[in-house]
This record gives C-alpha cells, structure tokens and sequence, in this order.
C-alpha cells in the first residue's frame, strides 16, 4: 500500500471530509448545486461508467474484426455504437498494441482520462510520478508495473493534451481461441487499456 | 503557463506505487469533491479551459502536494469566488450571505444522466483548409505565454511529424480567457524520443501530442 493512513494524515483527512460537506451545504443553501444530483453522478461512476465498459470495447474487437477496424477508423463512432457515450469520452482515439509497439497513455498537464470506457482516474494516474516520467522515461514506468519490454518493441507514449481520449487496445494472449467475448472481457484489466499492463493469461480466468 | 502542472520530463517526484486494490474513493468527501465539482461544470459559468487554469495556476509547490480532488475543490473555489457566486467570508462561515447569483442552468437530479451523456463535444463546424499534411514535418513554437496553453514545456521548439489530423476543435488558449471558442486544426504530432530528450532518449519510442495549428510552424 503506497497511502499512509498516520496520524498527521487522518487528521488532515477529518479536517478535509468536514471543509467539503461544509462546502456542499452552503452551495446547496446558495441554490448552485442539488445534493440529489451530486448523489446521483457518485452513483454512476460506482456503478454504470468503469473499465468493464472499456473492457468490452477491447473483447468485442478481438472477436469481431469488422468492429475492430471500426475502431481503427473512426474509434468514436464504434465506441458510442456500444452506449458509452458520455463525459470525457467525446473524442476517441484507439491505439492497437501488437508484437512490435505498445502504447501508453498519459497526460502530463492534468489527469485527461477517457471516462467514458474506464471510469475515474485511479490516484497514481493524476499524480506527479506518473505524468512526469511517463514521458521521458516510459520503459522505467513500465518496469515499475513490472511489464519489462524488448528493447526492439517500440514505445509510443501519447500525452492527452487535447480532448481526444486515447484508449489501449491490447493484444489479445495466446490460448484463447474458442473463448467468448464474456470470457474475454475477464482477461481485460484497466491498466491493459492505460497502458501499463497486458492482458491477463487465460489462467486468470475466473 | 510554465506551471507546476506542466510535469512532462521533470525529475525527483519519487516512485508512481501504484495502489493495489485502488478503492474509488478513499474517503466520503473525495466522492462529494467528484460529484460537486461535475455539477458545478455543467452550470456554463465557466468552462473546461478557465477550470483547467484554475487548478495549474496554483503554487507548485501547493499543486505537486495536493491531493487531486482537492485541487478541484480549491479551483471550484477560486472560480466561484472570481464570479462573485460565494465569498471567503461565507466559506469561513459555511453560512450564505450574499445573494444568489444567478447560473445558466442548474443539474438537478433528473438531467444528470442526459447531461452526462451529452458531455461537451469540442469539434466545431470546419473554416478553411488544415495548413499541414499526415507526414508533414513541423516545428513547435517556442512561446512562454502567461496565460492557459496546452503546448506542454517539453515538447517547445522541437521537431515533430503530424500522424493525424483530427479536426477543427475550440482552442483552449483562447477559450480560458474568455476570448471565445476560436476553435483551430487540432493534428496528432509524433516526436521521437531523442528529439524531446537527447542523450536520455532512444533511437525507436516516440511520443504523440495533440496539438492546435497555432502552436505550428513548416519545418523545412
């Protein structure tokens, strides 16, 4: 666990949970927010809008060619054919990983995510390690996840500087011919599509 | 801005650890900070380019240490206090005295999943002609500006490849500033990992950025 839970930062924690309920009160009494739509975006993050949106993304491409060339061309489209259609997910670009190139996603000015597929950002992503080593340093990132590529497998690292949302399509492992798309979606984590993990070994299949 | 925002390339940050078992939220208030600041973005006193200014225009020193969702809440702060809708007085109280100020619009419960799912597109109706080709070779400029840009630090000055063009999208130097949407080309432009970082670069990766026709020059 990299978080400390000491006594400096529970503290800093209880002070922090009280700042912002205080905050939301006093917007709700001002008649800027409503708590019930505040509840209801919490709810569809926890519950309608993570990685198993993208995670389906990715299967249905492994199985269905025609979908996954959609992909390539116009990623946008072929996403918002499935329902993921919303916030941070606007503008899509899929970037398909293979033998000779993997693909890692970053945005070294904010924390540009595409929610749409994977949900909300985990920490390390918004955080100052990752953005600024992603970068100059992606193969030490990726050891750092412990993913150790060949020296002749080239790295393409793509800062989220605009609106586009980058999406890693990884390449689908060996000995999972036969396996259905719900098989496969299993196999399919969200560092995969971040970038920082390949696809899990059919063995994990629960 | 050369803001402590713009981490590209910077050294001595520690390790990423990243978390096993990342919970969503690691405490309530996180949750609160997420949805708040969501539903105060859809009101249209702002937009995403003055939010984006508003949380790398912290100290850097404050930005590299503060947590992610705090950098919200104090960028909602700071955006709502500049538009005269709370004051430091009512968030040292938590009680409102000044009065309602009035918003665009106001998500209530029912519109929220309709507003999510609408999101904020930024291409924009095509003018004219992108001035760049997929393979032409371009340089970036090397400009310092005081005000939000995208054009990241380490990527200024250097040569690179346009791999994309991926539209005409509201330009986000312009649109902080309240000067409109001014939308522009937006390309996908490639550099190869020794052009951005020379002797701690490698002849074979290569990192993409987005990129508007301002921030563009023909490089021969």
């Amino acid at each position: 666990m990299s978080v400390k839970h000491d006594h400096d930062d529970h503290s800093h924690m209880t002070e922090t949970e009280a700042r912002v309920r205080a905050l939301e009160t006093l917007l709700s009494a001002k008649g800027y927010i409503d708590s019930a739509a505040v509840d209801r975006i919490i709810q569809t993050y926890e519950t309608k809008i993570g990685p198993q949106n993208g995670a389906h993304v990715v299967a249905k491409s492994w199985c269905d060619p025609e979908f996954a060339a959609w992909l390539r061309r116009d990623a946008t489209a072929a996403i918002h054919s499935l329902g993921y259609i919303s916030r941070q997910g606007e503008h899509m670009e899929a970037v398909f990983n293979s033998d000779d190139v993997h693909h890692l996603t970053v945005c070294t000015l904010c924390s540009c995510y595409p929610w749409s597929v994977l949900g909300l950002p985990p920490t390390w992503y918004k955080s100052p390690p990752f953005r600024s080593r992603a970068v100059i340093d992606p193969r030490g990132v990726l050891r750092e996840f412990g993913l150790d590529l060949p020296t002749t497998t080239k790295v393409e690292v793509h800062d989220s500087t605009a609106e586009i949302r980058y999406l890693v399509i990884p390449q689908r492992p060996a000995g999972t011919e036969g396996f259905s798309e719900d098989q496969l979606v299993q196999l399919v984590t969200r560092d995969t599509m971040i970038g920082t993990a390949v696809a899990l070994l059919p063995e994990g299949v629960a | 801005m050369n803001s402590g925002a713009d981490l590209g390339g910077m050294a001595g940050l520690g390790p990423i650890a990243p978390e096993q078992n990342e919970p969503l939220f690691h405490a309530p208030w996180e949750a609160r900070a997420l949805g708040i600041v969501v539903a105060l973005g859809t009101c249209g006193q702002w937009n995403i380019d003055m939010s984006r200014f508003a949380r790398e225009d912290m100290h850097p020193a404050d930005y590299m240490r503060t947590p992610y969702y705090s950098i919200w809440i104090k960028a909602a702060i700071r955006l709502m206090i500049e538009r005269g809708m709370i004051t430091e007085h009512e968030i040292a109280t938590g009680q409102p005295v000044t009065p309602h100020s009035p918003m665009k619009r106001k998500l209530v419960a029912a519109d929220v999943d309709k507003v999510l799912a609408a999101g904020g597109p930024v291409d924009r109706a095509e003018e004219g002609h992108p001035l760049f080709a997929v393979g032409d070779r371009i340089i970036t400029i090397n400009n310092h500006p005081a005000g939000h840009t995208r054009m990241a630090r380490y990527a200024r000055d250097k040569l690179g490849v346009i791999t994309k063009i991926h539209g005409f999208h509201v330009y986000p130097d312009s649109n902080a500033a309240g000067l409109g949407e001014d939308p522009k080309w937006l390309y996908q432009v490639t550099f190869a990992s020794r052009t951005l970082w020379g002797n701690q670069g490698n002849d074979i990766d290569t990192v993409s950025l987005d990129l508007w026709e301002p921030y563009l020059g023909a490089a021969i």
